[in-house]
């Protein structure tokens, strides 16, 4: 579902070049995991995809279910069903975060051509997806992320990301900043959202979330390219030895 | 901290101001020649030619040319139809109407509001009345220690106004309309409030009012008493307003001034507050968004001058294509008013790099246990919230819709009555959604 081919990115104000080259196939119903040093370009990979100013595509091209989104605004890309649970969520004062979900779910409807949904329904939806989140009514009446720990910004990704139902969930670093408990949580939200029509790719530095989320292909990225992938076997061999084997094997 | 008390900020004196304050007089008159009202305005007179009229050197005028406002003849403004329902239309209220501030008999409710009385300043000519004792008596104490010449200048010649007492809680609000219908009217009103002791009235203002407005209001409120101002200043793009609210606060008193304003080529709007009995709480706030020829200044001075009252000054400006903004407060704590809480923000937000926004914060204090603070910030739209937003799927425009909501909401929050907040943040949404595309 997710195509990338052989994409190059460089910072758009300097001449820094950070994608230096990825190719990558998400298929639908599969969990791709991204490892790596910090540094490697798996951030810009995932502002990149989701539409984040700042970047230029140099070359090559990503798609996802034959639509190219390198060309589409970042709300285009949301509807066609792209999802960045984001490494730093964004504080926004004065926006509360109930109407930041309604405004979102239906601005995604009506560029879909759906009906709006309605109050009553959304606050149901609402309350039912948090409430597995462990996220109360008093975090959801409070603006987006503002006062939030570090955990709930991280558990406030994942509601929106329920309410969304993207079809490519891109998670970066969610399970930094959680303790074992709210990785529970997070990864049970996640796991709750695999289905047969939707692809995940999730960015870590630990195997500790790939324990709770498996992963069905794990890929190593360093310097800008995938230098390795694997099966979950792989994660496993980065826990145990680090990167610098894998590094010196490529080399 | 300076220890001097200020001294009051003279005009200078200079031939160019002698001569437009002369010209200006030459073409108005008395608004009344009859009547207690008489004295007062004399007095007034006398004032406007001590101080003479403002001049662009002037300490409060660097930032906002006095010269439109000052003019012998009014600018002409086109009038303006905003093709929408009019603002407080469905509150339950006493409307009274202005056209180019003109009462209009006919389109206004009968003036009668239990526990209010109502009257009106051209028809009051009896020779003593309550309002003689606030009359351009409030506005006098205002011109120390800034002096204010075209508020004088109302009180000299206002033909109409309201006079307001009240003695109740007012059970509906009074609702001021202020139209405009000739391109060149040039309108001066103004209003006396008394709020006698636990008394509360709500007072709506809406409308352009004219092509060039000088309005003045005076409100005395007393012990315990409640009053709330709701003003949405009309959307003639041409139009100019010279506003002043003069305020005096009696113990356990509060005093709430909300503004919105969008568009106008050129907006004065003073409020000159004084705290005067213990525990009394004063909020000024403002919301305003400009677009192009647009100009708007918000000068506040708030006196604190008895013990533990509070006052807030919230100002938000959302300013693009050349819009300017100007806010110009002043928190004044006297020796011995001890435990004062005095806040103050002004903010703008610019949507471009062709805007600007200027501000003076002033605090003078000379109690030693008080609490201050005083803030100003300017600052274009968060880049990164807009991403945020955009990557969940709000459309760019909504989402900077959202975030000018957001910008807006610490001073709308001053709004105490939820309908009327919830009516002017409708009003707000749906201009800002027409606005689009
Ligand atoms: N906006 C930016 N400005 C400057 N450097 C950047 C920017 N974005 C990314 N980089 C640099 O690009 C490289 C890759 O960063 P990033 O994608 O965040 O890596 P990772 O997420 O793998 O830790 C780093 O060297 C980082 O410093
Ligand atoms: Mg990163």
């Amino acid at each position: 579902m997710l195509e990338i081919k052989n994409l190059h990115v460089k910072l758009e104000e300097e001449d820094k070049q950070i994608l230096k080259g990825v190719d990558l196939t998400v298929e639908a119903g599969k969990v791709h995991a991204i490892m790596g040093p910090n540094g490697s370009g798996k951030s810009t990979l995932s502002y990149v995809l989701s539409g984040r100013g700042g970047y230029e595509v140099t070359e090559g091209e990503a798609s996802l279910l034959g639509e190219d989104l390198l060309d589409m605004d970042p709300e285009e890309r949301a509807a066609a069903g792209v999802f960045l649970a984001f490494q730093y969520p964004v504080e926004i004062p004065g926006v509360g975060n109930m109407t930041f979900l309604r405004t979102a779910v239906n601005a995604q409807r009506k560029a879909r051509g759906e009906e709006e949904i309605s109050a009553a329904d959304f606050l149901k939806l609402v309350r039912e997806k948090a409430k597995t989140l462990k996220i109360d009514a008093e975090m959801l009446k409070r603006p987006v992320n503002v006062g939030f720990s570090g955990g709930e910004k991280k558990r406030n990704e994942i509601l929106q990301m329920a309410m969304l139902e993207p079809k490519l969930c891109i998670l970066d670093e969610t399970d930094s900043g959680l303790d074992v408990d709210a990785m529970k949580l997070v990864s049970d939200g996640v796991n709750a959202l695999r289905d047969e029509g939707r692809g995940f790719l999730v960015i870590t530095h630990y195997q500790r979330l790939l324990d709770h989320i498996k992963p069905d292909v794990v890929h190593i990225m360093a310097d800008g390219r995938i230098i390795k992938t694997g099966g979950p076997e792989l994660a496993l061999e980065v826990e145990q030895n680090g990167y610098a084997d894998l590094l010196a094997e490529v080399q | 901290m300076t220890a001097i008390l200020s001294e009051t900020i003279k005009t200078k004196p200079s031939a160019r101001r002698d001569e437009e304050t002369a010209a200006r007089l030459a073409v108005m008159s008395a608004g009344a020649t009859e009547g207690w009202s008489v004295a007062n305005r004399e007095a007034a007179l006398e004032r406007v030619k001590s101080m003479g009229l403002p001049q662009p050197r002037d300490e409060y005028w660097r930032w906002t040319r006095p010269a439109s406002l000052i003019a012998p003849e009014a600018p002409t403004a086109a009038v303006f139809d905003p093709a929408e329902t009019p603002i407080f239309d469905a509150v339950d209220r006493v409307k009274v109407v202005f056209i180019d501030g003109v009462f209009s008999a006919e389109e206004s409710d009968p003036l009668e509001l239990t526990g209010v009385s109502i009257e009106r300043l051209a028809d009051s000519t009896s020779d003593i009345h309550w309002a003689s004792e606030l009359y351009g008596k409030l506005e006098a104490r205002g011109q120390s220690p800034v002096e204010r010449p075209l508020a004088a200048l109302n009180t000299w010649a206002a033909t109409d106004g309201l006079l307001i007492r009240v003695t109740g809680k007012a059970e509906k609000p009074v609702s001021l309309i202020y139209k405009h219908a000739s391109e060149t009217s040039d309108a001066t009103l103004h209003h006396v409030i008394k709020l006698e002791e636990g008394a509360e009235l709500t007072l709506l203002e809406n409308g352009p009012a004219a092509a060039r407005f000088n309005k003045v209001m005076e409100v005395d409120v007393a012990d315990e008493a409640r009053f709330h101002h709701v003003r949405a200043q009309g959307r003639d793009h041409e139009r100019r307003a010279a506003t002043h609210i003069f305020a005096r606060l009696g113990r356990e008193s509060l005093f709430k001034s909300f503004t919105l304003t969008a568009n106008g080529v050129m907006t004065r709007n003073e409020a000159v507050i004084e705290l005067l009995g213990d525990d009394a709480m004063a909020h000024v706030a403002g919301a305003c968004m400009g677009d192009g020829d647009f100009h708007h200044d918000d000068t506040v001075f708030v006196t604190h001058d008895a013990l533990n009252c509070e006052s807030r000054q919230v100002f938000k400006k959302v300013l693009k294509n050349g819009a300017q903004g100007i806010f110009q407060g002043k928190i004044l704590v006297k020796d011995g008013a001890q435990k004062t809480d005095g806040y103050q923000i002004s903010q703008s937000l610019l949507l471009d790099g062709d805007s600007t926004f200027l501000a003076k914060p002033e605090l003078e204090i000379y109690a030693d246990d008080v609490a201050c603070s005083h803030g100003s910030t300017s600052g274009a739209m968060d880049e990164e919230a807009l991403f945020y937003l955009r990557s969940r799927g709000v459309p760019m425009a909504e989402a900077q819709n959202l975030m000018v909501i957001a910008f807006i909401a610490e001073a709308l929050d001053e709004i105490e009555d939820e309908g009327l907040r919830a009516e002017l943040l409708d009003r707000l949404t749906g201009w800002l959604d027409r606005r689009r595309g």
